[in-house]
């Protein structure tokens, strides 16, 4: 067994095949392209099957990896796929954008000594394969309870909820205030990197269960939550995620050629504003790109203008390489098409011309000093370090808040300081009688997976409530 | 989809009215507030001011002028055609309280956005004086219907072909000078909405403005809407879109109207020629 283990250890990690770089910066076609069949069981084979595998506890929802790894290995993808199901309803898209870098593949015993298994690819294999193969077959559903259930927000956490309680036998109900589903994973997260094809599946998945979807529903406004208990609904799940778009409040921010990234990114997305002029809705191209910020949204808002035809695309941190918040691969992306790094600098004002248009952007360069509240080193400005920078274009994505439309119209329900939802982390019960919350609106914008945690546990408990009355 | 109920057109086919059918929307919707309209898969979402509710019939009434691409593909949306998205009541409403004399100035299709709110200053007591003015007669709208929701109604054409010669500033400045005035609500374009503000400056007297920067979502999700008053930074989507006219720094609206301004005239004259073309 031993001898087996350091046999493997050498085997190396079967790369996914991607579009080059210098072709993939100007289209909007997905980057990796999937593993064949071959390849699969390839990597599948390198997963030492541990007893005590150090994946699943780096995994926020649990899943049994070695468990739907051999059933790769076997070519029973079908098994495989319905195993990971039993705890990740939406294995396409996490196998896709999930930080598996610091979760699960992270934690992998083979990843001690080199390449940890690489099981996001696999993951998104199985999805994909019983996307394109398989049945298309309903999970069973319990009988009905004829009881309703509102969901609003349709983004993982609400998706996730929805899916879990259609099966349990209630009518459910989700609302959502844009005119298309997804969430972040249609208006935020880009074609390249999560094709939108998928995401309507997933969501046609949970309509042909008969899940209900109302889009342009916006709750606390075209209906206030209240009036969903009116209708009749006895629970309702708020997942409505942190959409406020946050500013770095300098003078000049208001020129025409900053925008957020919510903004940015929504237009490319969901609006389709990279096909314009064809579709309606027009996008600006900057030729000078800034995007401020160094997460998951910066690097999806600078790839984004790389495609978008951009001459250079600066991403400006305050910090350093080492803080950066983005998934590692998406980091590696942005590099091998071309985006420039401008690191531990940060813009102190905007110029613009006459016509408000910007076209520069006054800079600073720091320096790390002593760890703060969040236990990274705090930037500190360096004195006499200024200096400009041109630009046409700059996209501020310095992280989100709490958006106040529906919790402003809903005082009987206690929020924190920052104005997110106080929610149960074991059951999201809020303290509003009947209402459950999860995702980006209890923890602040996080990740996909922690939505869909959190939508499963609230699932669970309303379950409870409903049929136990607690 | 929402159907379109009713359709109009006004001031020589540059505005045109559209009654759709919204019950959700209709039996919440209160003056001020607006909604964004998608007409199909490819569209753009179009925010544009109710000017008009039944909540009884479950539609409302949209008035709006033909100015770019969008609004030119909703001019060809016919009786029985329908919106694809139709997304409210958003912003606030307006804020409505019995104060005695009321001045409602409205320009251009301004007027359709003042109309419900120039009647519900008026069902709640107060005296409602209002000035509405276009370029010229033709282009007047809602006349009629204006004249029934106030107390007093003057109107004004910048060329004089119709009532007072002139602007409704001048107007305005009339009675502001009689004296006792305590609101006005001033919404048309931005010029005007700036001369408005500046002319009751002086005198004292609380304005109101709409605004109308360009919008994605109407929920407070972008910022693409924000708005400098009172030198913060405000979203006129869900802070608004009424403010307080002395606070406004409308050049900086009048800048960030013309964002898109470039790519916009090009796309709309691409579509004008496609469409003369079949
Ligand atoms: C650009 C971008 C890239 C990201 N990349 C990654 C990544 O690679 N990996 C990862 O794990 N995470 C990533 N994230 C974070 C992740 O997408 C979020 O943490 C996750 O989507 C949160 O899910 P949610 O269900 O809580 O909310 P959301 O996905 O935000 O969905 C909330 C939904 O509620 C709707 N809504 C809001 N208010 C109302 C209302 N009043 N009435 C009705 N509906 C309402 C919204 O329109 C939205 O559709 C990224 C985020 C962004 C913005
Ligand atoms: C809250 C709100 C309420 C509104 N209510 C009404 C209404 O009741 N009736 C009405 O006729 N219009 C109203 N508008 C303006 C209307 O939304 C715009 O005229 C429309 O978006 C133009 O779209 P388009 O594609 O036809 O023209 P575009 O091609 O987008 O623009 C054509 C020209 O109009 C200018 N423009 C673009 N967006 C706006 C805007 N938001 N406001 C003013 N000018 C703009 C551009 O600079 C350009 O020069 C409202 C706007 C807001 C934000
Ligand atoms: S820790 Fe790595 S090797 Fe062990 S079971 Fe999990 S994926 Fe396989
Ligand atoms: S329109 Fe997006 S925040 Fe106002």
């Amino acid at each position: 067994m031993k001898e087996k283990a350091a046999k493997k250890e050498k085997v190396s990690r079967v790369a996914m095949p991607e579009q080059k770089p210098e072709i993939r910066r100007r289209n909007f076609d997905e980057v990796p392209t999937g593993y064949t069949v071959a390849m699969a069981q390839e990597e599948a084979a390198r997963c030492l099957q541990c007893k005590k595998p150090g994946c699943v506890d780096g995994c926020p929802v649990s899943v049994d990896i070695p468990g739907f790894i051999n059933l790769i290995s076997q070519g029973d993808f079908t098994g495989a796929i319905r195993h990971v199901w039993t705890k990740n309803a939406l294995p396409a898209v996490c196998g896709r954008v999930c930080p598996q870098e610091i979760q699960c593949e992270g934690k992998c015993i083979v990843g001690k000594r080199g390449e940890a298994v690489a099981i996001g690819n696999l993951e998104r294999f199985v999805a994909d394969w019983e996307r394109e193969n398989g049945t298309g077959a309903l999970p069973p559903q319990a009988p009905s309870t004829g009881k309703k259930v509102a969901v609003v927000g349709s983004g993982p956490s609400g998706l996730t909820v929805a899916g879990d309680l259609i099966q349990k036998g209630y009518d459910v109900t989700v609302l959502e205030a844009f005119h298309k589903p997804g969430g972040v994973l249609v208006y935020g997260i880009p074609e390249f990197r999560l094709p939108k094809a998928i995401v309507a599946q997933e969501i046609n998945f949970l309509e042909r269960q008969g899940v209900r979807l109302k889009v342009n529903a916006v709750v606390g406004r075209t209906v206030s939550l209240d009036e969903l208990f009116e209708e009749g609904y006895e629970a309702v799940y708020l997942g409505v995620g942190a959409g406020l778009p946050r500013f770095m409040n300098l003078p000049g921010e208001n020129l025409i050629g900053i925008l957020s990234a919510n903004e940015y990114l929504t237009r490319a997305n969901l609006m389709k504003a990279y096909r314009y002029p064809d579709v309606d809705t027009p996008i600006p191209k900057g030729k000078n790109v800034v995007v401020l910020g160094a997460g998951n949204v910066a690097m999806d808002s600078a790839r984004t203008a790389m495609r978008l035809g951009a001459d250079s695309v600066k991403i400006v941190y305050r910090r350093s390489r080492d803080e950066m918040p983005a998934r590692a691969a998406e980091i590696h992306h942005a590099e091998e098409e071309g985006i420039e790094f401008f690191l531990l600098t940060n813009p102190t004002q905007f110029k613009g011309d006459q016509k408000g248009r910007l076209t520069g952007m006054e800079c600073l360069k720091m320096e790390l000093g002593e760890p703060d509240d969040s236990g990274r080193r705090r930037p500190i400005a360096i004195k006499g370090s200024e200096f400009h920078m041109d630009t046409d274009l700059v996209i501020v994505a310095v992280g989100s808040g709490a958006n106040p439309l529906l919790t402003q119209s809903t005082p009987d329900m206690e929020l924190n300081k920052w104005g997110y939802i106080v929610a149960d982390p074991e059951t999201g019960k809020t303290t509003k009688k009947g209402v459950w919350a999860g995702g980006d609106i209890v923890t602040g914008a996080a990740t996909v997976i922690l939505a869909m945690g959190a939508g499963r546990k609230a699932a669970d408990a309303i379950h409870q409530y409903l049929t136990w009355g607690w | 989809m929402f159907k379109i109920v009713k359709r109009e057109e006004m001031a020589e086919g540059t505005v045109i009215l559209n009654k759709i059918e919204a019950p959700m929307i209709a039996k919440k919707a209160k003056p001020g507030q607006f909604v964004i309209l998608k007409a199909n898969e490819d569209g753009e979402r179009i925010p544009l001011t109710m000017a008009d509710t039944d909540p009884d019939k479950g539609t409302l009434t949209i008035i709006y002028m033909v100015v770019g691409k969008s609004t030119a593909l909703f001019k060809t949306l016919k009786v029985g055609d329908t919106f694809q998205d139709v997304i409210g009541p958003l912003g606030k409403p307006t804020h409505l309280e019995k104060l005695g004399k009321v001045v409602c100035v409205g320009g251009g299709t301004g007027v359709a956005v003042l109309h419900p709110i120039t009647r519900a200053l008026k069902q709640i007591g107060n005296n409602v004086t209002c000035i509405i003015g276009s370029r010229t007669k033709d282009l007047l709208i809602l006349e009629s219907q204006m004249k029934a929701a106030s107390n007093d109604l003057r109107v004004c054409t910048d060329d004089g072909t119709y009532g007072h010669h002139g602007f409704v500033t001048d107007v305005l400045k009339e009675v502001l000078e009689a004296g006792d005035v305590k609101l006005v609500v001033g919404i048309g374009p931005v010029p005007m909405m700036r001369a408005v503000a500046n002319l009751t400056r002086p005198f004292e007297v609380k304005t109101l403005v709409s605004l109308n920067p360009i919008m994605i979502d109407g929920t407070g999700m972008c910022g693409g809407c924000r708005v400098s008053v009172g030198g913060e930074t405000k979203f006129a989507c869900v802070d608004g879109p009424e403010f307080d006219g002395h606070q406004v720094n409308f050049d900086e609206l009048m800048l960030r109207l013309q964002a898109y301004c470039e790519d916009e005239k090009a796309c709309y004259e691409d579509y004008c020629t496609l469409r003369e073309a079949t």
